[in-house]
């Protein structure tokens, strides 16, 4: 029964990060329509830049988290203004290619810098919490509770404040949002902005407990997609819901099933799915 | 020639079309008109097999296409235009017409390995055929140029030409006189007229440009939030309450 | 300038090329190079399949990769483990792409766009996780030795560079020579008028499903073809062979060269593997440029090279013989796509 729990901690865990990332990558589709293959890589930035903040400059984790999101949200309005803004009249294969272009860039300069190697970063939370048998490492509690924070804060931002409203609105209509005056760009840059923090912010939570590696982006970005695609292209509940089936279906499937498949779970749900249904799990509509 | 009955198209629980029934006959300019989100663009994916309806038939010359999917309708003598048109820009306008004839030309992937008898003969149908329909839609003169490089109101008489290539018996064109001056818009109208005197084809149009559409239309239809409202001549529908209260009620920019 | 340009698009420009190619190992400092140059060849090959589905047909398939590994992955585990002989196994990579290809078409090209694209990226990683971990089949991450070099039926041997080379030099005029035939027949407009948008093609009568899944077999089978050949060439291969990063290098590849054009393929590859080679630092880091290059391309010069080149090219023909008329309509378009954006 405990080994049971144990696997559904683990499922909460990997679940809240593979949320998170796919929550920055729905925001990004469903105002842009565009399919940020990027966004992996900027997750993996986000490790690296608390890892610099961190180790190489002695930072306390929290701090490292903090600045470790604003680089990666400059990064990712400088992606939006330079790369996607001047694509946005273009073929859509233009922007997939584009998004691989900005992918392998950023690989290769964090390559550069810090070499291939795998590194371990460790928080200030190695502690291990004992509930009567069922022992949950500190940091894993932090995950949960920390894409928790995350995804309240992302909502009340996206209900309660003009900003979010906005974004909202053009993610629903993009010539609607004309129309009432919306600056698209300042929306665009803003959306980009929150899903490049959300990539950092998950990176840095999950970091602790994996490896720090240039290619560390790869299985997670791939992840991130079959979630969207699951959960609907475009819908924040969506990337949440998806998040949390996927990381259950790993920490269970990986346990009672094969640990060396538990990657291909993922993918295999998706190919089902998208079998039989080429729209999605819960997509709406025609877009 | 065309006969609707009854058709229904839902998307969520809304009816885009609701109960349209109309028939078009052979030879006829019919327009469809409307404000916007009427239902029209949809209407003609309904007929063209992009999408099929709820409930409802749709009988071309009476075979039941209803449910074809929209290759198997061009197949069977449906031709459209869209709104805009995608073409291969760094191509020649008439390399991008030859595709036009494909549906009529049988050779596979065998025929190219082995460079056919039966493909040499098809490619050159299909090239006349192109040349034919550029000729026909008064291009020919830039039938070597890229498709970047000629005016916007070409690229609209490309996309005639296109649909004419597919050898229709009825086409369909959706916004034919979008973004073109008046002068060029008489140019259009023209050459749906001519459409129905020398090839016989039925046409079917839907038209913002009220101006052309009255002076046109052997018959106009009008849809308003999916259902139609009106149906009959020119005048008829100029001067039918119902028609009017939907223009002057909805968008503004319909009765322009 | 305009007439060594035009030169260079006469017929004889290829077989000019054509004898640089067969003259190459002639002419070659040592034998590396010319293993460079088939190396090159090799991944032309695969990248002119990537061409058909993307660069014709417009569907990112980021799989490709996945099936040059399993192309390798045949051959080699055909020769190595169940004894066969190089030909009837080479044979047997084209089926095994061509039927796989099938089959994940017919599932995946239901997908429109970003789902394709994204459908297919998962496709390829699955294949590197099948590679990786079905070790009862594959040997997993130890890689499979001893693969069998094409037989020469006693008159070569394929076991040196040089007749390697000119065997994949071959089969490379054969894929170049199907791609120009293709291009300009009425199959490869279909591809193409499936490009220009789905809807537009089935309006034209163009059976969606049955042209794309035949573009996409088309293209896994030159896949399979290049990496049969790769691994009759390198005769060690492992799992590293379906990274996704061999998908990302050729498309690099083919947009640098000329997405949806006949030479580009071949000036792309043969190209960038040259200029990384004789930059040894970029060997490692080389996205650092051919990253941002990537974005710059599809920027500004979506059609590469060779694409470009040939834009050029027909401008200037077209403006030897100019007409007032034509200027006259330029500014016509100029201000009707104004008076389109006002409105």
């Amino acid at each position: 029964m405990s080994l049971f729990l144990q696997q559904i901690v683990n499922g909460l865990t990997l679940g809240s990060i593979y949320g998170l990332v796919a929550l920055g990558l729905t925001l990004v589709y469903g105002i842009l329509h565009i399919p940020n293959f990027a966004h992996g890589a900027l997750y993996m930035v986000g490790a690296f830049m608390s890892y610099f903040f961190m180790v190489d400059l002695g930072a306390h984790y929290w701090i490292a988290m903090a600045g470790s999101a604003a680089v990666v949200a400059v990064l990712a309005i400088l992606c939006e203004r330079l790369v996607f803004h001047p694509l946005r009249h273009s073929p859509p294969i233009h922007d997939k290619i584009a998004a691989i272009g900005i992918l392998l860039f950023l690989e290769a300069v964090v390559q550069m810098f810090w070499g291939s190697d795998f590194r371990r970063m460790s928080s200030p939370f190695t502690g291990i919490m004992n509930f009567d048998g069922l022992i949950i490492p500190e940091q894993r509690l932090l995950i949960i509770a920390g894409a928790f924070v995350l995804v309240v804060a992302l909502q009340l931002f996206l209900r309660k404040t003009m900003t979010g409203a906005t974004i909202i609105a053009m993610a629903q209509s993009w010539d609607g949002a004309f129309l009432v005056g919306i600056d698209a760009n300042r929306v665009a840059m803003m959306t980009f902005a929150i899903s490049g923090m959300l990539a950092a912010f998950a990176a840095t939570l999950y970091a602790p407990i994996n490896l720090v590696y240039p290619a560390m982006g790869h299985l997670v970005i791939m992840k991130a997609f079959v979630i969207i695609i699951l959960g609907g292209m475009g819908s924040v509940p969506g990337a949440i819901a998806g998040g949390m089936i996927i990381g259950f279906a790993e920490a269970l499937g990986g346990f009672y099933i094969s640990t060396s498949y538990k990657d291909i779970i993922a993918f295999g749900l998706l190919v089902l799915i998208l079998s039989v249904r080429p729209q999605g799990l819960f997509a709406k509509g025609a877009h | 020639m065309l006969k609707v009955e009854h058709v229904t198209k839902m998307f969520g629980g809304l009816a885009a079309v609701n109960d349209v029934s109309v028939e078009f006959e052979t030879g006829k300019i019919n327009a469809i008109i409307g404000p916007n989100g009427a239902g029209k663009s949809t209407f003609f994916n309904l007929i063209s097999g992009l999408h099929q309806p709820s409930s409802g038939r749709i009988l071309l010359d009476g075979v039941d296409v209803t449910n074809l999917p929209s290759d198997k309708v061009a197949r069977l003598g449906v031709g459209r235009t869209f709104q805009t048109t995608n073409l291969f820009e760094q191509a020649t306008v008439l390399d991008n017409l030859i595709v036009g004839h494909r549906l009529r030309t049988k050779s596979g992937l065998w025929d190219v390995l082995i460079n056919s008898k039966r493909l040499q003969r098809e490619e050159k149908a299909a090239r006349d055929k192109a040349m034919e329909a550029l000729e026909f839609v008064g291009l020919a003169h830039v039938a070597g140029q890229f498709i970047a490089d000629i005016t916007q109101e070409e690229r609209k008489r490309v996309a005639f030409a296109l649909a004419l290539a597919t050898d229709p018996k009825i086409v369909l064109l959706d916004e034919p006189a979008a973004g073109v001056n008046p002068e060029e818009t008489v140019g259009f109208a023209a050459l749906m007229r001519k459409m129905v005197d020398e090839k016989g084809l039925t046409v079917c149009l839907i038209e913002h440009k009220m101006d052309m559409i009255m002076s046109l239309a052997d018959k106009i239809m009008v849809l308003d939030h999916g259902e139609k409202i009106a149906e009959g001549t020119a005048e008829e529908v100029r001067n039918n309450p119902v028609v009017i209260e939907a223009y002057l009620g909805g968008d503004e920019d319909a009765a322009a | 300038m305009f007439k060594v340009a035009s030169l260079l698009m006469t017929p004889a420009a290829k077989y000019l090329m054509l004898a640089f190619a067969i003259l190459f190992p002639l002419v070659a400092a040592n034998e590396y190079q010319v293993y460079v140059m088939a190396t090159a060849f090799v991944w032309a090959i695969a990248v002119y399949g990537l061409n058909i589905i993307t660069g014709f047909c417009g569907q990112l398939n980021l799989a490709h990769g996945g099936f040059f590994a399993i192309g390798a992955y045949t051959l080699g585990l055909l020769t190595a483990d169940y004894g066969w002989s190089f030909w009837p196994a080479f044979l047997g990579a084209l089926v095994m792409t061509a039927v796989l290809g099938f089959l994940v078409g017919i599932v995946s090209l239901r997908l429109k766009e970003h789902y394709f694209a994204i459908f297919t990226l998962c496709v390829g990683f699955i294949i590197y996780l099948l590679i990786d971990k079905w070790e009862e089949l594959t040997h997993g991450a130890i890689g499979v030795r001893d693969i069998a070099a094409p037989y020469g039926f006693g008159l070569v041997d394929f076991t040196d560079t040089t007749p390697f080379y000119y065997l994949v030099l071959a089969f490379l005029v054969l894929a170049i020579w199907f791609m120009g035939r293709l291009s300009k027949s009425l199959l490869g407009r279909t591809f193409i008028a499936i490009r220009n948008g789905d809807e537009l093609a089935q309006s034209l009568g163009i059976n969606l499903m049955r042209n794309k899944v035949l573009a996409f077999v088309l293209s896994t089978t030159y896949a399979g073809l290049a990496g049969a050949l790769y691994a009759g060439m390198v005769r060690f291969i492992g799992p590293e062979e379906a990274n996704i990063n061999h998908t990302f290098d050729m498309i690099t590849y083919l947009l640098v060269g000329g997405i949806g054009t006949i030479m580009g393929p071949l000036l792309g590859t043969v190209g960038i593997v040259w200029i990384t080679q004789s930059l040894q630092f970029l060997e490692e880091y080389r996205m650092i440029i051919f990253g941002p290059l990537l974005v710059l391309l599809v920027i500004f010069f979506p059609r590469g090279i060779t694409g470009s080149f040939l834009t050029w090219m027909h401008r200037k023909s077209q403006a030897l013989a100019p007409t007032k008329k034509r200027q006259e309509k330029k500014v016509n378009t100029a201000q009707n796509r104004e008076a389109e954006s006002n409105a």
